[in-house]
């Protein structure tokens, strides 16, 4: 315990204030998103699935949608399994 | 038992963690036991039914990479494989996080249903983390149960609270109510146990408790620094650095998968003082 408000014992970055910035992270999306955060993205994977089904046969779980959030840039990745050369033909347009 | 084998059909075990009153650690242990049982190969997946206050997406440190949660899921807005959030650090770990936007009504009993069928399918444990109360999002967490871990301290408003969600466990769930030959398998979890205040006289023993709730112990966690650390960053407890919390998850664990651990009590401020307090396991 230190009267100074830090310790000498302290070597790795404390706890809480990876807490805290955790939550500011976190907080700063829930809020500017107001409360509506990720509601576009089931509308955007209909979407996208209708637009590569012009091209390939894929079925809805053949494409996945991860998401990473972090300080300044979030990532959208969005991975989809194609079928194999074989089968993949041109769906019907 | 510490590998799965490929071609073996999963287990599809339900387990609730539930509690009637808030706070007492129930997040804390879905955290530390599915990361628990997945330490140990069992392939599991944590369920946040706390529908519009997401925090097991915290704990298990998943909070940056929620797309879609358990609601989407329910309505048809995605699908199940894309909801659910594989962990990091162990292969065999997977979340499902909760709306933090929507309320409890968006949960419905068939949906929950479908989506625990699904899983089923696929999943060695299913835990489920139910949110405090004895309403409709604590019911609908606990209703699929084949077993229920009742996180209690000892303290009594909660051991009071334990009681009826003990209560309603024999009476409102899928099995009390088709008359199954087995009800749901109920445990008692004893969390932020803290020996010094025992020894004085200010908090019930653990005899007591069990006691009063006549139910077998599933184990006990010691009150701990540990656990607020490990929620600081992200860390289910048990995977964080070694702590007396941890080790009495992990205990906890071995008995929810069946083997016969000696029951301790762990002791954070005294570390390598282990009061012996029973023979076996309950
Ligand atoms: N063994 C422990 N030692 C010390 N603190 C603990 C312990 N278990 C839980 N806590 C603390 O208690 C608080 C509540 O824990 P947790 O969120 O797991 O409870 P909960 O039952 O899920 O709450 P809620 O009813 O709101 O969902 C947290 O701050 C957590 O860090
Ligand atoms: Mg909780």
């Amino acid at each position: 315990m230190s009267l100074f408000g830090f310790s000498l014992k302290a070597r790795r970055p404390k706890s809480a204030q990876t807490a805290k910035d955790r939550l500011q992270l976190l907080l700063a999306h829930e809020r500017s998103a107001g409360s509506e955060t990720p509601d576009y993205l089931p509308q955007l994977q209909y979407d996208l699935i209708a637009v590569i089904r012009k091209y390939m046969n894929v079925s809805d779980d053949d494409v996945e949608i991860k998401m990473e959030r972090d300080d300044d840039v979030s990532s959208l990745e969005i991975n989809i399994e194609m079928p194999a050369t074989s089968k993949a033909r041109p769906a019907k347009r | 038992m510490t590998t799965q084998l490929k071609d073996k059909p999963p287990l599809g075990k339900i387990i609730v963690i539930t509690s009637g009153k808030g706070g007492v650690g129930k997040t804390t242990s879905a955290a530390a036991i599915s990361a628990g049982l997945a330490k140990l190969g069992h392939k599991t997946v944590v369920i946040d039914f706390d529908v519009g206050l997401r925090n097991l997406d915290m704990i298990m440190g998943c909070e940056r990479r929620v797309v879609f949660d358990f609601i989407n899921v329910i309505q048809g807005d995605a699908r199940l494989k894309q909801a659910l959030i594989k962990d990091k650090r162990l292969e065999t770990l997977f979340v499902l996080p909760t709306s933090q936007t929507r309320d409890k009504d968006a949960l419905t009993k068939e949906g929950v249903e479908a989506v625990l069928n699904e899983l089923k399918e696929e999943f060695d444990y299913i835990i489920c983390d139910s949110p405090a109360g004895i309403e409709r999002g604590a019911q609908l967490a606990m209703y699929f149960a084949d077993e229920a871990v009742v996180v209690t301290n000892p303290e009594v408003s909660s051991v009071r609270d334990s009681d009826r969600v003990l209560g309603l466990l024999a009476s409102k769930t899928h099995r009390a109510e088709k008359g199954a030959s087995e009800p749901v398998r109920p445990r008692v979890l004893i969390t932020r146990h803290d020996q010094g205040r025992i020894d004085k006289g200010e908090m019930m023993t653990v005899e007591d408790v069990l006691e009063i709730l006549a139910v077998p112990l599933l184990g006990i966690v010691p009150e701990s620094q540990a656990v607020l650390r490990a929620s600081n960053v992200g860390v289910p407890v048990i995977l964080d650095e070694p702590s007396a919390a941890g080790k009495a998850y992990e205990d906890a664990v071995a008995r929810l998968t069946g083997e016969d651990v000696e029951m301790k009590i762990e002791s954070e401020k005294r570390p390598g003082f282990i009061q012996r307090i029973f023979g076996r396991s309950a």
